[in-house]
């Protein structure tokens, strides 16, 4: 064996900047942005246009309520519209939060402690906006509510087993739930931080309660690290699980476009490719607001970078094999479905998914634009939107022309489809900012680890 | 910049000086009657009907106006009469709660009736069917007959006297009339006039008599305007004498249609479409068929059915007719035979040949807005061809007095305008909105001293009437008529007047000075004086028609033709004409504030809530005209705006418009849909005429269209074959198809095995007309809600079994097939396993049950039928506030709220009806004792329902035919709703030609 098989390879601390040193630096900086009470004005100007965007929620959903889904463009042949397409794009965002915290961690990936907490309430927020379409996007909610969920009743009914949207719902509140504990569990130490740094009462009594009485004793990390252990052996098989089981909401379907064999993996990959997409759209804001620069890092960028453009070349070769099976099926429905998909009256959007997901991010492969926080910012807004699309021409141009041409029809958007979609961004920005505001975006616990770990020691 | 033109400010003081009580204006411009006013209210009128139509805020808009009506004294402040309640401790015999009644009676259109019988559930009509034992009748029916039960509960109907627009009482009324009759009395009734529509009731016939020996100067017209007067005065032309002619096409092997849409619409179209279907039905070796040429400006459903079609303008198909006639050696006086028209001239070989080699067993029918000529012709035709007594039967007119009802129309205006009319009673119609334009009806109405309407809706006659009296729906009142073979029928009530209303005869009864009379008294006295003793009568009463009760056959002798000379001169090639039809739903405009009628699609343009300027393609082109764009129709001096319809299988050169539309008074429904095609309707041209101007504009109308898309894209769901192929291809359904073999399963074959009951259903494609019969019968068996113009434009329509139309072939002269889609029942139901809460299940005899109170409104399962046949309640569509609507729903059919999925559960209520039959007298249920809704309405008879398991039904028998298919079976769906292919009879020479 060679000399350097024998020592462990031991990194830089690359993942940190140059002037994050000592324990006290990092907690003062992290926490700082907590326990302060100078909120930086571009916080007041996200928060409140987050804020606004809300607003179209809090009214389009009582609407919603009042009148019935016919407030949307859905029709006969396209009983699904913006709200499955908004649902499958948040449970997708929320995936890169999981992978990060969960399969990064397995892996031993240590770049990724500064980012993984932002990611991980990335993930519950983005669940949360999801989860409010299957209810809301029901003939009637009031009843979907409870009767998806097996419980016993004297009716001796049962929900059906063998729908996917039951597999939906099992997934996506086990996924929601294993997200909340991992989250909390990872801010329990740093809560016990903000509790003893904290000067005002009422915040020292509500970090303190949340903190669960953390001492920071050795037997309390031990624990700690067990069940993070634990946690994150749970949620990584829920990486792959949620979206597969969420595209078989479609591939369990018999309609041209839907049923198709590669949409689970195609699916997942997808929802990493959106999930790193939103936390650089989101994590570069912040490192500017809060100047994270020592804890985000160019080779942060860099990595996250690589993960967008390995994931969406995986996304590509879906593209292609749809493509390729629709023709070697010799299926009259799946051509034409292909077809009517590049050349139909919805074109464009598939044209401009082929855009802002295949062609695009091809920047990727050069380090300038894997580095550079404006074009990053950039590439990750095609994506987002190039995601939303991709999961508009699955569900819309797959049912507008199915199987019976007389019953083909167009879909369009209407205002409450717009104003209900756009409530929920506003709700993900609205509780992310309050995120950033009142907890550490940061693990500070993980990062001082680095300290330990890293060259430093 | 266009300028305005100057406002005529002393036509305005005099309009409002003349105008009674508050009359509100919206601006100078509206009290001018500006051409801006008038394009502006154009322009918004889509969006304001969109509001009341917005099912939305219709609901609000009927909620305030129930409320308004009832401050407003309407029906809030009634005194109710006083009423002893005694409980029911002996049952009215025969009333079985939940058990419905069923009575014979009568549906007349244009003084035709059909023999109906109609479903009452504790006294309330429900459902209208087809009386098989009328002469005029079949099982089947139509979409109007089914629909006509609708206009009973319309909350819109007109529902008190009126005089002078103000609420009145029959009393008031009476006592004026008294006052009024008074006068005429000392004079004979020189000023007093009555007009009618078309009466063939001998009842009210016998009424008028009298009312003529009371005053014998006053005098009766008639006028509807969809009339005969072509048809009568063609048989005039032919033999002298207005006889009526009535078809047997039971025997007619070779049928030629000039322009007669002889299966879907005039006299005896319901017996016509079931003998003509019965006469092509291959199946299970019959290899007879009749055959079927139709030469017609516009598509209609006979014409989509046809062997041979030829889409030709008027003079075209009276040239035509004079070739056929030529060639079959008839004489005529008059015009030469066109020789400029020859490009059918093998097309009109082949039919003579063919007509010459069926002689007894041919028939040529004309349609009634073809020119007396044409009638003419035909006739002469029939009689070379030795039809008369085999397939065309003559009687006297079946009018009690037949007249030439535009003449009689326009004596009476005439008469008006020369003050000689002093007392004017309307029984019925609406003339102010659909007399010629020419006429002018109104400003000559204005001239009547004394105006009274009875009419069942409050509307632009009402208006212009002194006295408006409601009239009783044909199912509230006695009466009588006679089918199109002339028997004598009884109209019998199912329910008393829902309102305070009269019928025709009541209000005879006043004018002969019996008033009081009730109509049942009449009616039965009529009969008594003709001999029917009170057993004849209960028997009439029960078959529904007075045997025997026909006038007399005619034996009619044909002189020489003397034809105008200008019959079959063809016009120039540029010219245009325009063509008036009665439109296929709301007729002549009666059955405009009908809901179920205008919301199910048009036959051929599946249009609803609109008609429109109907141009074949190549005429779009040449005139750059596009769909769904108003163009500028300018014909004899006059001008209407009206959205453009391109349709495939339109003569070129024809522009079609469909009469009853752009009313303004029919009701919430009927009010502002469509383009009022009467305003163009001179007297010269009732049905067609030449020098049509069309100017495109660039004004966008949307129209709610239920089929976007017109071709199969070479999908094969319409399997179709001719007859020769057929017997030398019996299996031609099946080739290059895939249907995989029943074991193709992943399960277990034998863990789902149907031992009972299995059931399934056949759809004869070979003699669907596409008439939307089924549809409509479906919507008043279930409950079906009307969702309104724009949620159709959004694509949410309810129906359950909807009627594809494809076109095949090419742009200019297509096949139109016709395919209806109901619910296929899979075995293999893709819609049922990806339902979460199980709300749609499948049942051990094959049903693909929906539970609508388990269902949670996931669209799922909608999104997964492949059929597309699933509808989805997107909003409260089903009306639950309107109380008289209330009354008509089937109570053995759940009324669906918003966020529920609903489908064809192939009339599951009539299913177990029929099961608890069978259970109690403790055998199985046999086959035909179930007939689903859709099957009993189809005309044709094409729908065929059964138990498949059972191997002598008829849907078993009809199954193992090599012509059955499934469509999508390829997807392993194991549909129980399947096909049989259509098999046409073409003429081999034309073929081969």
């Amino acid at each position: 064996m060679s000399e350097a098989a024998k020592t462990p390879y031991r990194p830089p601390v690359s993942e940190l900047g140059p002037s994050q040193t000592s324990y006290t630096s990092i907690t003062d900086k992290i926490s700082g942005i907590v326990l302060t009470k100078n909120t930086p004005l571009a916080w007041f100007l996200c928060f409140a246009l987050g804020f606004l965007l809300l607003h179209g929620f809090m009214i389009g959903v009582p609407y919603l309520l009042f009148e019935g889904v016919g407030i949307w463009g859905i029709n006969n042949p396209i009983g699904w519209g913006w709200a499955i397409i908004n649902f499958v794009w948040w449970i997708g965002i929320g995936h890169a939060g999981t992978l990060i915290s969960a399969i990064l961690l397995l892996f031993r990936q240590r770049w990724r402690t500064s980012i993984n907490r932002a990611a991980e309430a990335m993930t519950i927020f983005a669940v949360l906006c999801a989860a409010q379409f299957p209810l809301f996007h029901t003939g009637r909610p009031w009843l979907a509510c409870y009767w998806l969920l097996p419980y016993p009743n004297s009716m001796d009914i049962w929900p059906q087993f063998r729908s996917p949207l039951i597999w939906d719902v099992f997934a996506v509140s086990t996924y929601l739930t294993v997200s909340l504990v991992f989250w909390f569990v990872g801010l329990v130490p740093d809560l016990a931080s903000l509790r003893d740094r904290a000067k005002n009462r009422i915040a020292q009594v509500i970090y303190g309660v949340l903190a669960l009485g953390w001492r920071g004793s050795a037997i309390h990390w031990e624990r700690y690290e067990m069940a993070s252990l634990l946690l994150a052996g749970l949620s990584t098989p829920l990486v792959l699980s949620v979206h597969s089981v969420v595209s078989l909401d479609f591939a369990v379907g018999l309609i041209p476009g839907w049923h198709t064999t590669i949409f689970p993996p195609y699916f997942v990959a997808g929802a990493i490719y959106a999930g790193f997409a939103m936390v650089l759209t989101l994590m570069i804001p912040m490192r500017l607001i809060y100047g994270l620069d020592d804890f985000i890092t160019e080779r942060h960028l860099n990595n996250m970078a690589k993960v967008m453009l390995a994931s969406g070349l995986i996304v590509g070769y879906g593209y292609f094999m749809e493509q390729l099976i629709a023709w070697y099926s010799a299926s009259v429905y799946e051509g034409f479905m292909m077809k009517n998909r590049m050349q139909g009256p919805y074109g464009p959007y598939y044209w401009a998914l082929i855009l802002c997901n295949i062609v695009v991010p091809q920047l990727l492969w050069f380090r300038h634009f894997r580095t550079s926080m404006f074009w990053l910012f950039f590439i990750s807004q095609f994506i987002n939107i190039g995601m939303w699309l991709e999961r508009f021409v699955i569900v819309v141009t797959s049912l507008h022309r199915d199987f019976m041409p007389s019953s083909w029809d167009m879909f369009h958007p209407t205002i409450w489809d717009i104003a209900i979609y756009a409530g929920t961004i506003g709700l993900f920005i609205v509780l992310f900012f309050l995120f950033v505001r009142g907890l550490p975006m940061i693990s500070i616990h993980e990062i001082r680890n680095l300290l330990v770990s890293g060259d430093h020691k | 910049m266009e300028t305005r033109k100057n406002i005529d400010l002393s036509a305005i003081r005099a309009r409002l000086e003349a105008a009674q009580g508050q009359e509100y204006w919206r601006s100078l411009d509206q009290l001018a009657q500006t051409e801006e006013f008038a394009a502006m209210v154009q322009r918004e009128f889509p969006e304001q009907a969109a509001e009341l139509k917005d099912p939305v805020s219709r609901r609000n808009f009927l909620k305030l106006m129930s409320a308004s009506l009832a401050l407003g004294g309407l029906s809030g402040c009634t005194i109710q009469p006083s009423e002893k309640i005694v409980p029911q401790v002996r049952a009215p015999e025969n009333v079985i709660p939940g058990k419905p009644q069923y009575f014979a009676s009568a549906a007349s259109l244009g003084g035709i009736g059909m023999g109906i019988l109609v479903e009452s559930h504790m006294g309330r009509p429900t459902k209208i069917e087809g009386n098989p034992e009328h002469p005029s009748g079949s099982r089947g029916s139509n979409a109007l007959v089914q629909a006509s039960i609708l206009d009973l509960y319309d909350p819109d109907r007109s529902q008190t006297v009126k005089n002078a627009g103000r609420i009145s009482a029959w009393s008031i009324f009476l006592a004026d009339l008294t006052q009024r009759m008074s006068l005429h009395e000392s004079d004979g009734g020189v000023g007093l006039r009555i007009l009618t529509q078309t009466v063939t009731s001998p009842t009210l016939g016998h009424q008028l008599q009298a009312l003529r020996a009371r005053f014998p100067q006053a005098q009766w017209h008639q006028y509807e305007p969809v009339n005969r007067d072509n048809a009568r005065a063609g048989a005039q032309m032919a033999f002298g004498a207005p006889v009526h002619a009535f078809y047997d096409l039971t025997k007619a092997k070779v049928i030629l249609s000039l322009d007669a849409d002889f299966t879907s619409s005039g006299a005896g179209n319901v017996r016509h479409a079931r003998d003509f279907a019965a006469g092509r039905r291959v199946r299970n070796g019959s290899k007879a068929s009749n055959r079927l040429y139709a030469v017609e400006s516009s598509p209609t459903a006979t014409g989509s059915i046809a062997d041979h079609r030829l889409a030709l303008g008027t003079a075209h198909i009276e040239a035509l007719a004079l070739k056929v006639a030529q060639g079959l050696g008839i004489d005529w006086k008059g015009p030469s035979v066109p020789v400029d028209f020859s490009a059918h001239d093998a097309w009109i070989a082949a039919l003579v040949d063919d007509l010459k080699s069926n002689p007894g067993q041919s028939l040529v029918l004309a349609g009634d807005q073809q020119s007396p000529a044409v009638h003419a012709l035909a006739h002469a035709i029939n009689h070379a061809l030795g039809n008369a007594d085999t397939t065309v039967h003559y009687t006297e007119p079946l009018e009690v007095e037949s007249v030439d009802q535009r003449e009689s129309l326009s004596a009476l205006v005439a008469d008006m305008n020369a003050g000689k009319v002093e007392s004017l009673f309307i029984l019925g119609g609406n003339p102010v909105y659909d007399a010629p334009v020419d006429l002018d009806f109104a400003s000559a109405l204005d001239k009547v001293g004394y105006r009274v309407h009875l009419g069942l809706y409050d509307n632009e006659t009402s208006e212009l009437c002194h006295w408006h009296i409601p009239e009783s729906h044909f199912l509230e009142a006695w009466s009588d008529t006679r089918a199109h073979d002339g028997l004598a029928t009884i109209v019998q009530p199912l329910i008393r007047p829902l309102y305070k209303s009269k019928s025709a005869h009541d209000l005879l009864a006043v004018l002969t000075g019996q008033p009081g009379i009730p109509d049942l008294d009449i009616v039965r006295q009529y009969w008594e004086s003709q001999g029917l003793d009170a057993i004849a009568w209960r028997r009439a009463l029960h078959d529904g028609f007075v045997e025997g009760a026909r006038p007399e056959a005619q034996s009619v002798e044909l002189g020489t033709l003397q034809l105008p000379a200008t019959t079959g001169s063809l016009p120039e090639e540029e010219d245009l004409e325009i063509h008036f039809r009665p439109d296929p739903m709301v007729w002549d405009g009666r059955f405009a504030n009908n809901a179920w009628l205008q919301e199910t699609p048009k036959p051929i343009t599946k249009l609803t809530w609109d008609n429109a300027a109907l141009v074949s393609p190549a005429t779009a082109e040449r005139l750059r005209l596009e769909s769904e764009f108003l163009a500028e129709l300018r014909f004899d001096g006059r001008a209407i705006n009206a959205a453009v319809w391109v349709v495939p299988g339109q003569a070129d050169g024809v522009v079609t418009m469909h009469l009853g539309y752009g009313q303004q008074r029919s009701g919430r429904v009927g009010r502002d849909t469509g383009f009022n095609a009467y305003a163009l309707r001179p007297t010269a041209a009732l049905w067609s005429g030449g020098g049509l101007q069309v100017n495109a504009s660039y004004d966008g109308y949307r129209l709610a269209c239920t089929q976007d898309h017109q071709t199969m894209e070479g999908r094969n769901f319409v399997r179709q074959a001719s007859l020769d192929y057929y017997q030398s291809h019996p299996h031609f359904a099946h080739e290059g198809t895939h249907d995989p073999p029943d074991d193709l399963t992943l399960h277990n074959r034998t863990d789902h095995q149907y031992t009972g009951y299995a059931w399934g259903m056949v759809i004869d494609l070979g003699s669907c007309i596409g008439c939307n019969t089924c549809a409509m019968a479906c919507q008043a068996e279930n409950n079906i809600p009307v969702v309104g113009k724009d949620e159709v434009l959004n694509g949410r329509e309810m129906s359950w079994v909807r009627v594809d139309r494809y076109y095949k072939g090419s742009r200019d002269n297509p096949e139109i097939v016709h395919q209806p889609v109901p619910c296929m029942q899979c075995e293999n139901a893709p819609c049922e396993l990806v339902c979460p809460v199980a709300a749609t299940t499948h049942s051990d005899e094959g049903l693909n049950d929906m539970t609508y109170n388990r269902c949670v409104g996931t669209r799922y399962c909608a999104n997964n039928c492949p059929y597309k046949v699933r509808r989805f309640n997107f909003l409260q569509y089903a009306d639950r506030d309107t109380e008289s609507l209330k009354l008509q729903r089937n109570p053995d059919v759940t009324t669906r709220s918003r966020g529920v999925m609903e489908k064809c559960t192939y009339c599951v209520q009539r299913i177990n009806q029929a099961r608890i039959e069978a259970k109690k007298a403790k055998r199985t249920i046999g086959d035909g004792e179930i007939v689903t809704a859709c099957e009993q309405a189809c005309p044709t008879e094409s729908i065929i329902f059964g138990d498949i398991n059972d191997p002598n039904s008829r849907v078993s028998a009809l199954k193992a035919s090599p012509l059955n298919y499934g469509i999508l079976t390829e997807l392993n769906t194991r549909p129980r709703t399947t096909y049989l292919a259509s098999i046409k009879n073409p003429n081999p020479k034309i073929v081969e030609a």
